[in-house]
């Protein structure tokens, strides 16, 4: 792997770790719900396999982010494993929220200056 | 999450996964999927699930542990596959580990580790040196009456001491044999001074150290054990030594030796000298134990003692051999002084020995490097990381090297239970301990190796054109060139140290070769010498004494088949013993400080014929004159020639001022070595008929088969005297030969060492060899079929393999040089640069060479054109 698609890939997973963070405010989900959701809510445009979420599920669960049981889906036979968002993840996502924020603006001054300034 | 709950972790995962995929898989369906085309819709959309686990483990703590335990699984089945390399590798290595980790442990144990002592820093042994004002420092034993004044008068020192060691005759009790025991004489302060005290019974107090105490003598926990089964009633009971009676009052610790490993039993020197000797400042004979008060330092404690003894020195100008100084050294240095050298080098050898075998492994390493070239290349194209081959590379050569060095501890731990079986003489043996400092330095020695041989292994793999790799290997037209480079390198390197451990191994073995061949002086074949001394106490006249010896003596000539036998203080090749300074009375006397001094021995009037000692002028003494009648000497022809030069010294007289003997040169006899390895030195005989001495070795010479009249002669000592102990039988070949031992086995190891070096470059050769030629088949075969001549092609790959061994042969021989100017100390007449050595070493270096390179080359000229192309 070059050393630029590297630094690409860190970016995006922290992007993904905020992401997740941000779907479970809504409620437990597992893996699949979440991938899904993501997709849908960008009309599809994050166009990532379901697949790379669950290293960055992990970690989260290894940072104690987040928390897991294996539960049965409402209306199912078949067990899932939840994962719900900690005290702790809430706080991370409030400081990656905060961050992403500060960044964008940042990257929007640069691209799309206001007039008065310029 | 602990590594242990790894597994269930794993199967969480999987669960996970599989029911996330089947859901994907249901909604594909539901979006009207066919469902033969659903499941790899759902994957497609998923993503590949074997990499997700992999990137999902990567995130958990301890994932390294999982790797590794890969890597070794890897390594393992890796190494499966080839048990010939893989057994060749671990042995090779076992032998070099096995090697470093012995010697290690002997010189941890004998040099590295504190003396079993109190506060051992403190502990200093402290000499005599300098008869004159220019004389170089050196280390003489003391003189008592010098140890005297120096405790009395100095103020750097919290206790001095002295220790000699001796011999005395154990009397023969409850049906068991006399015996000759080595002993110590010891102040009564040694013990407390070393900080040390009896395992049994109490030490030596300040009254038991006096010509009027009764005597008393501490044993030794091994004499004890085996004399008197190690039965505690022996305390306080009375032993007969030398006929004299001592009360045992103390039994040392089994792991205290000094002054010697020998040592069986100590007694007080103040009671067992007389008080005239023991203020001398002449006789110089005891080793002195200091230690030093806190915050004084061996220089100041020097200088203090040295200002005492230029007093005694100034005091008594018109006494010959009071010396002007004193000198110390750490205790450590006194104890194993001797061996420091020996073991220090051959700690240098099987350094040598495991770098070469270490280079051997890598070579071996790089050959599989190169055969798995493709292999590899193809891991590399699919994208498996550099590092990652290369740890795996690494990890191949950790696990060999642990292997090997699992199985170089067992080596080592036999080669010590060995020596220490065999050289029980040697200083502190006993500390010789595989310890945990000792495994520890396995370890590290394991983890160097592993890193060095794959390292070396890994980096000539690591060529990145994996392009190229994979055309070579497709068509292999002359492959593999770099690995063959870099494995060339390795041997010659392997090919100088071996020309270093066989330049060494030459030098000691001729060394010792010149040094049994030494001419001693006198006849060494069927010759039978064995110490015997009486007990002064008992034979208190010198009437008794020489009657003893005559009787003896007649006894054993009448012995048949027995040729001649005679009595002396001490045979050439058995020590200095003793040295007197003497006066010639016909000579004006001479400046102070020049006085004659001279090794001197009793001897009866036979013993020149006995040990076939020629009489070079005059002749032997005459037997009839007895005690006080027997005033002659006998000189040694290099005394003749230092204190008589150009004049007769027969009917010339000495006087000895130590004895009060005043003696007329009677004969001149042939010179003899006391010590094998030393220059014949100066000595005068004494008649044994004056009846002064009383201990020494009898020796007797027959024509042949000498040792069967140990037993007759033994009888005939028991028959005099039931209490008198014989001992240390030998003949004249097994002393010198006892002598010798130390030059022996030190050339004995390092030639060990040497061939097995040789044997490893050899392989190493024959290996690479082998290869080039597997390497070059197609190549040659098209030469030959394109009319090269066999014997070119033979020629030029015996060639090719040829250059790293004579390379090899050149740059050792350089480094050699060095070594040698190492070894200077240990070698007896010969330089470290011989030529003979040289030629022989250069001569066996490159016949092996050739050996190993003859079947490969020779196997490449035969090569059949068609098969070798058909090989394609």
């Amino acid at each position: 792997m070059t050393k630029q698609a590297k630094q690409s890939a860190n970016l995006l997973q922290g992007t993904l770790d905020m992401l997740v963070l941000r779907t479970l405010l809504y409620g437990p989900a597992h893996g699949h719900q979440i991938g899904k959701h993501i997709q849908r809510t960008t009309n599809e445009f994050l166009q990532m396999q379901h697949g790379s979420l669950y290293p960055a599920l992990h970690r989260l669960e290894e940072r104690g982010w987040v928390a897991s049981k294996w539960e049965t889906a409402p209306g199912g036979n078949r067990e899932f494993k939840y994962y719900r968002l900690t005290e702790k993840g809430r706080k991370q996502l409030v400081v990656e929220e905060s961050q992403w924020k500060q960044m964008s603006e940042a990257v929007a001054r640069v691209m799309w200056p206001t007039p008065e300034e310029s | 999450m602990k590594w242990w709950q790894f597994k269930k972790r794993n199967t969480d995962l999987d669960r996970e996964l599989r029911s996330d995929l089947e859901l994907e898989e249901e909604e594909q369906r539901e979006n009207g999927v066919p469902a033969n085309e659903a499941r790899y819709a759902a994957l497609r959309a998923f993503g590949n699930p074997t990499l997700i686990r992999e990137q999902t483990h990567a995130t958990w703590p301890w994932f390294w542990l999982e790797s590794l335990a890969r890597d070794l699984r890897l390594g393992l089945r890796a190494l499966r596959r080839t048990p010939g390399f893989t057994v060749i590798a671990i042995l090779v290595m076992a032998l070099g580990i096995g090697a470093n980790v012995a010697l290690f442990t002997v010189v941890r144990g004998v040099l590295l580790k504190p003396l079993p002592f109190q506060d051992p820093d403190h502990l200093v042994m402290l000499y005599e040196w300098g008869l004159h004002k220019n004389d170089a420092p050196d280390f003489n034993v003391v003189a008592p009456g010098v140890y005297g004044e120096w405790k009395k008068q100095n103020r750097s020192f919290s206790d001095l001491a002295l220790a000699k060691d001796s011999r005395v005759g154990l009397s023969g009790s409850g049906g068991q044999l006399p015996e000759k025991l080595y002993s110590a004489l010891i102040s009564w302060d040694l013990l407390r001074t070393l900080g040390v005290q009896p395992a049994l019974g109490r030490d030596f107090t300040q009254s038991d150290d006096s010509p009027a105490a009764n005597g008393t003598v501490l044993l030794s926990w091994g004499l004890w054990q085996r004399r008197f089964g190690g039965d505690r009633s022996i305390l306080n009971q009375t032993i007969y030594l030398d006929a004299q009676p001592y009360t045992v009052i103390g039994i040392m610790p089994a792991w205290f030796d000094f002054p010697d490993p020998e040592t069986q039993l100590w007694t007080a020197v103040y009671h067992d000298w007389p008080e005239e000797w023991m203020t001398s400042y002449n006789n110089h004979s005891f080793r002195v134990v200091g230690r030093l008060k806190p915050g004084v330092s061996a220089a100041q404690g020097v200088a203090d003692l040295s200002l005492i003894s230029l007093r005694i020195h100034n005091a008594h100008l018109g006494e010959p051999v009071i010396y002007r100084s004193a000198n110390s050294r750490p205790m450590l240095d006194d104890i194993v002084g001797d061996i420091k050298k020996p073991l220090y080098i051959l700690l240098d050898a099987t350094c040598c020995l495991l770098l070469i075998a270490c280079l051997n492994v890598a070579n071996l390493l790089v050959a599989r490097a190169a055969a798995r070239r493709k292999e590899l290349a193809i891991r590399a194209a699919l994208g498996g990381g550099w590092l990652r081959l290369m740890r795996e590379r690494l990890t191949e050569s950790l696990l060999l090297s642990a292997a090997g060095g699992v199985l170089g501890l067992v080596l080592a731990a036999a080669a010590l239970a060995w020596l220490q079986h065999t050289r029980a003489d040697m200083s502190r043996v006993e500390s010789i301990h595989i310890d945990a400092a000792v495994a520890a330095f396995t370890v590290g020695i394991i983890v160097l190796c592993a890193l060095f041989s794959g390292l070396i292994a890994a980096f000539s793999g690591s060529d990145k054109s994996v392009l190229s790799a994979l055309h070579e290997a497709s068509r292999s037209v002359s492959g593999g060139n770099a690995g063959a480079r870099l494995r060339k390198v390795l041997l010659t390197v392997e090919v100088g140290l071996t020309v270093i451990l066989l330049m060494g191994a030459g030098l000691l073995l001729k060394s010792y070769e010149r040094l049994r061949s030494a001419d001693m002086g006198c006849i060494t074949q069927n010759v039978l010498t064995m110490h015997l001394g009486i007990p002064d106490a008992r034979y208190a006249k010198g009437a008794q004494r020489a009657n003893f010896f005559d009787t003896l003596l007649e006894r054993v000539r009448a012995l048949p088949g027995v040729d001649a036998a005679g009595f002396v203080t001490a045979v050439p090749g058995q020590g200095y013993w003793g040295d007197w300074t003497f006066t010639i009375v016909e000579h004006p006397l001479l400046q102070q400080g020049t006085v004659p001094d001279a090794i001197f021995r009793w001897a009866d009037p036979k013993y020149f014929n006995a040990m076939g000692i020629p009489i070079l002028r005059g002749r032997t003494f005459d037997g009839g004159k007895r005690l006080d009648a027997a005033d002659e000497v006998i000189v040694s022809q290099s005394l003749a020639n230092q204190y008589f030069p150009g004049e007769d010294p027969i009917g010339k007289h000495l006087y000895v001022a130590f004895v009060h003997r005043t003696a007329e040169i009677g004969g001149v006899v042939g010179d003899t070595r006391y010590s094998i390895g030393e220059k014949p030195l100066p000595m005068m005989y004494f008649p044994l008929n004056a009846g002064e001495e009383t201990v020494g070795t009898l020796v007797i010479r027959a024509g042949h088969d000498v040792e069967q009249y140990a037993l007759p002669v033994q009888r005939i000592v028991a028959a005099m005297d039931s209490d008198l102990p014989v001992s240390d039988v030998l003949t004249m070949n097994q002393l010198l030969g006892k002598r010798t031992f130390d030059q022996s086995f030190n050339a004995t190891l390092l030639t060990g060492f040497a061939t097995l070096s040789l044997l490893l470059a050899a392989v190493g050769l024959f290996g690479v060899m082998t290869y080039i030629a597997a390497q070059r088949t197609t190549e040659i075969g098209i030469r030959i079929a394109l009319g090269a001549k066999r014997e070119d092609v033979m020629r030029k790959m015996l060639m090719d393999g040829m250059r790293p061994a004579v390379l090899g042969l050149v740059v050792g021989l350089a480094a050699s040089l060095e070594a040698g100017r190492l070894m200077r100390d240990l070698l007896y007449e010969i330089r470290p640069l011989d030529p003979p050595v040289f030629a022989a070493v250069a001569a066996v270096l490159l016949a092996s060479a050739a050996f190993a390179c003859i079947i490969p080359a020779w196997r490449a000229s035969r090569i059949d054109p068609m098969q070798a192309l058909r090989n394609e």
